[in-house]
């Protein structure tokens, strides 16, 4: 049976087709995965199956009967549940509250809790998500929140649940368990569609999986009858090449040398605890790592963002702890933040506004008193011709450009100072793949020019694609280092854990 | 492309709220039994119509102009500089010091007087900056109470210092004055005086400041993203400090231009001016753009003047005036016509598109 059947389904905002003429069908009892890249369309589509938009041409049948969804409300009566990806729960409430709020089955203006407790608590078990209905939200973890989400949805009686973009907050072992999560739900008779634009994911879990490209759907294939490249090429529109081509490195001289640095966190807890590191000039230094580490006050100290509390910070032979930002900066420092929105962009800014923004102050851009913004202006349209940055101008606002197209403007201004240590850090978070591949050659392209990298990422793939060595970090230290090509990522998984090395790799 | 299109339609949505706000003033006026067609009669004809009436007008707009372009680049740099009100007083105190204190060639003495008068008022704004900078405290409370310390400020110093306990001091020497003969007699004996291309000027070098030097870039980053700023080495402190400073000076030369130009003596005051939080109302209705500041400032400077002739002609209480400029400043503010505007746009091309 088919479930849900969408059919010819176009949503227009402004002159923007966001979905044109797109057809699904999602059957009973598959995992049926949507990819595309970022701003696709997916979203759009998921949102006219919840009702949150009204499409303007199409249909919409739900077990084989045409209907019209005109809200979430809508959607929850035809069993339609959404697992969101920005948790909607109220943090100092319990599981149980916030499972049925908006949902509170009350009888005489009372809430009997301690049945709804024991409703959560089958649901919970029958599904096996070990859920405790007592707990409260704000002490549990990502993965568990999760499940409260989609708790939510079954206890409303849902049994086509959408599951949009679920692995981008989950710890790796979190996303084996959510797997083994779904594969139970479907057996048990629901339907899952997975967005997501993660192809490992899709090729483990799924059943079959419509792309969408543009606004268009371009096919619905079987999984078991494909492969990632196959993927991968029908998203983007051309081959993808999952092979970086990475000569080997070619290591000279030090150029970043960190000799038992401590960093206390914002709460003045320590975080980063007495790490050394060194990095040489024409290689790519890759740590990996579980998130909360030390990573982002690692960075921070050597940016000169964050005071080290004690050790020094050595870059191009000079000591730069605890120097101003812009001291380091000069010293030969190009910083890609972690978080583009907080520290990489004035979001308000134009593009080449932006471009500028960690060169405003010299020339040719300013005397020391003007800004010359014709020279600003020649500038920005040169690194965006040779980045490949799609904005409709230089003087659009980095708040309309996508996710990828902000990161590539990001790596332009960094890149093109020709730094002699660039720190990548999280470079391709929610970017989908034909820009991930351009971040990756950029990187590798500034390491071969003779400079050195540093790239922090939660993403193991990546770190032991693109670096030439390995660093774990856990608990604010180096745990130990691993080759990149020689090592499993069941190795690096319990260095991450907190194991030490066998035999202790290169360094 | 996009920018244009905003402008115009930030612009559009400020005429419609200008038409709403006289519309909800009309209907008070019908409310309590006056005729808003003689009322609104009343005030354009006095705005434009005899000379005498545009130079008033003019006076009027002149310190609107520099107190809404004083709370513009507080408010671009993340501030929202409420003491301009009280930067405005020390600016007229100290340009009353000068004037009457100090013996001076003619041009040189007004030139002193304006320049002490915009440090004082930049000292003035210097505190709630500093504190900001170094402890953190929110500057509009630091602002407030200054605006009261520099109210009592001036008014002890108009009566011991200044006069011999009298409530309000000698006029100031003529060496210091800004009015000029020609102006007065293009206006027809109007108090007009050379405020008013100061004002100008003014406005000018805040234009310049914000969009053209190296400064401005930083200010407006920093009031835009303060971590992105610090990230690129700019010292977001600094720029707090020395956005407060700037729009303090400017509202201290607002103070020493009406004082050197408009009353030409100081006052003990029961209470504060209300220029300065007149400005805010500017800066809010111009987007916070110097042009948009001249241009808001015409409004209400013409709304003003227009009021309190309407009292005469058509016995309308001047605060039906206020109730028009509030209504004005809630529609902008709650950016009423703009969303109106978008709904409307987008089920027009709903209704294209399935067409």
């Amino acid at each position: 049976m088919n479930v849900v059947e969408m059919r010819g389904i176009t949503k227009c905002f402004g002159s923007f087709t966001a979905n044109d003429n797109i057809n699904l069908v999602v059957k009973k009892g598959e995992i049926h995965a949507l990819l595309g890249e970022n701003g696709a369309g997916k979203s759009t589509l998921m949102n006219i199956l919840f009702g949150l938009y009204q499409p303007e041409q199409g249909k919409v049948f739900i077990k084989e009967k045409e209907v019209a969804i005109t809200g979430p409300t809508m959607a929850n009566k035809l069993g339609i549940g959404m697992v969101h990806q920005h948790f909607m729960l109220v943090q100092p409430f319990t599981v149980t509250e916030n499972i049925i709020l908006g949902d509170e089955r009350a009888s005489g203006g009372r809430i009997d809790y301690k049945k709804a407790e024991r409703e959560v608590q089958a649901l919970s078990d029958q599904y096996g998500l070990q859920v405790d209905p007592r707990a409260v939200v704000a002490d549990i973890g990502v993965g568990m929140q999760q499940r409260v989400e989609i708790l939510k949805t079954l206890y409303r009686g849902a049994d086509i649940l959408i599951f949009d973009e679920p692995t981008a907050v989950l710890t790796p072992q979190e996303i084996e368990e959510l797997t083994e999560i779904m594969r139970k739900l479907v057996k048990e008779g629901k339907t899952i569609i997975f967005i997501t634009h993660k192809l490992k994911e899709i090729m483990s879990t799924c059943d079959r999986c419509t792309v969408i490209r543009r606004g268009k759907m371009i096919d619905t294939v079987n999984i078991s009858e494909t492969n990632e490249n196959e993927l991968a090429s029908l998203m983007v529109g051309r081959e993808v090449s999952f092979e970086l081509d990475k000569q080997p490195s070619n290591p000279q001289e030090p150029v970043l040398k960190v000799q038992s640095l401590a960093v206390d966190d914002n709460r003045n807890n320590p975080a980063v605890r007495g790490l050394d590191l060194e990095i040489k000039a024409g290689e790519i230094v890759g740590i990996a790592g579980v998130d909360g580490n030390g990573q982002s006050e690692l960075i921070e100290a050597i940016c000169g963002l964050m005071k080290p509390k004690s050790g020094r910070i050595i870059l191009n032979n000079k000591d730069v702890t605890g120097l101003a930002p812009r001291k380091i900066t000069e010293t030969g420092l190009g910083h890609i933040p972690e978080d583009r929105h907080k520290r990489g962009l004035v979001l308000d800014f134009s593009v080449s506004e932006n471009i500028i923004l960690q060169s405003y102050y010299k020339k040719p851009f300013s005397n020391g008193f003007g800004i010359n913004y014709k020279a600003v202006g020649d500038y920005a349209n040169k690194l965006i011709q040779e980045f490949d940055v799609r904005t409709p101008d230089k003087d659009t606002p980095a708040r309309a450009l996508s996710g990828g197209n902000q990161q590539k403007a990001i790596i332009a201004r960094e890149v093109d100072r020709n730094p002699s240590l660039l720190i990548a850090a999280q470079p391709t978070r929610g970017l989908d793949v034909g820009a991930i591949e351009f971040i990756h050659k950029r990187l590798i392209q500034h390491r071969d020019t003779g400079n050195a990298v540093l790239l922090v990422s939660l993403e193991l793939e990546e770190v032991l694609k693109v670096s030439d060595r390995v660093a774990v970090i856990y608990e604010g230290k180096i745990q130990g280092w691993v080759d990149p090509r020689t090592a499993t990522e069941e190795e690096l998984g319990l260095l991450m854990a907190g194991s030490k090395a066998k035999g202790g790799a290169s360094q | 492309m996009i920018g244009k299109l905003n402008r115009n339609s930030t612009l559009l949505s400020s005429i419609i709220s200008i038409i709403l706000g006289m519309l909800v003033g009309a209907i008070a006026m019908l409310l309590s039994g006056y005729d808003p067609i003689s009322a609104y009669g009343a005030l354009f004809s006095s705005v434009f119509g005899s000379a005498s009436d545009m130079g008033e007008t003019l006076r009027t707009i002149t310190p609107l102009i520099f107190a809404g372009l004083a709370v513009a680049l507080a408010f671009r740099t993340g501030m929202f500089n409420i003491g301009v009100e009280g930067q405005l007083v020390i600016g007229s105190l100290a340009a009353a010091f000068v004037g009457l204190k100090l013996e001076l060639p003619p041009v040189l003495h007004a030139i002193v007087a304006l320049v002490v008068g915009a440090l004082a008022g930049a000292i003035w704004a210097l505190i709630p900056g500093l504190l900001k900078a170094i402890r953190g405290v929110h500057e509009v409370i630091v602002c407030i109470m200054m605006n009261w310390i520099a109210l009592f400020l001036s008014n002890y110093m108009v009566g011991k210092v200044l006069s011999n306990n009298s409530d309000s001091t000698e006029k100031i020497h003529p060496s210091a004055s800004i009015r000029v003969d020609f102006l007065t007699d293009m206006f027809d004996g109007a108090r007009v005086h050379l405020g008013l291309i100061l004002a100008i000027l003014t406005t000018i070098f805040v234009y310049v400041l914000l969009f053209r030097t190296k400064l401005g870039y930083e200010l407006r980053a920093v009031g835009l993203n303060p971590d992105a700023s610090e990230y690129a080495g700019m010292s977001v402190k600094r720029n707090i400090i020395l956005s407060m400073m700037i729009s303090g000076g400017i509202a201290g030369l607002a103070g020493a231009v009406e004082l050197l130009g408009t009353s030409e003596y100081l006052a003990i005051n029961p209470s504060l001016p209300g220029t300065g939080f007149d400005g805010i109302a500017v800066a809010l209705l111009g987007a916070n753009t110097p042009i948009g500041v001249v241009l808001s400032s015409m409004l209400f400077g013409g709304l003003f003047n227009g009021g309190s002739n309407m009292q005469y002609v058509a016995e309308v209480p001047f605060e039906v005036i206020r109730i028009v400029f509030a209504a004005i400043i809630l529609f902008v503010a709650a950016n009423f016509v703009k969303q109106l505007g978008n709904r409307k746009n987008r089920k027009k091309k709903g209704e294209k598109a399935s067409a």
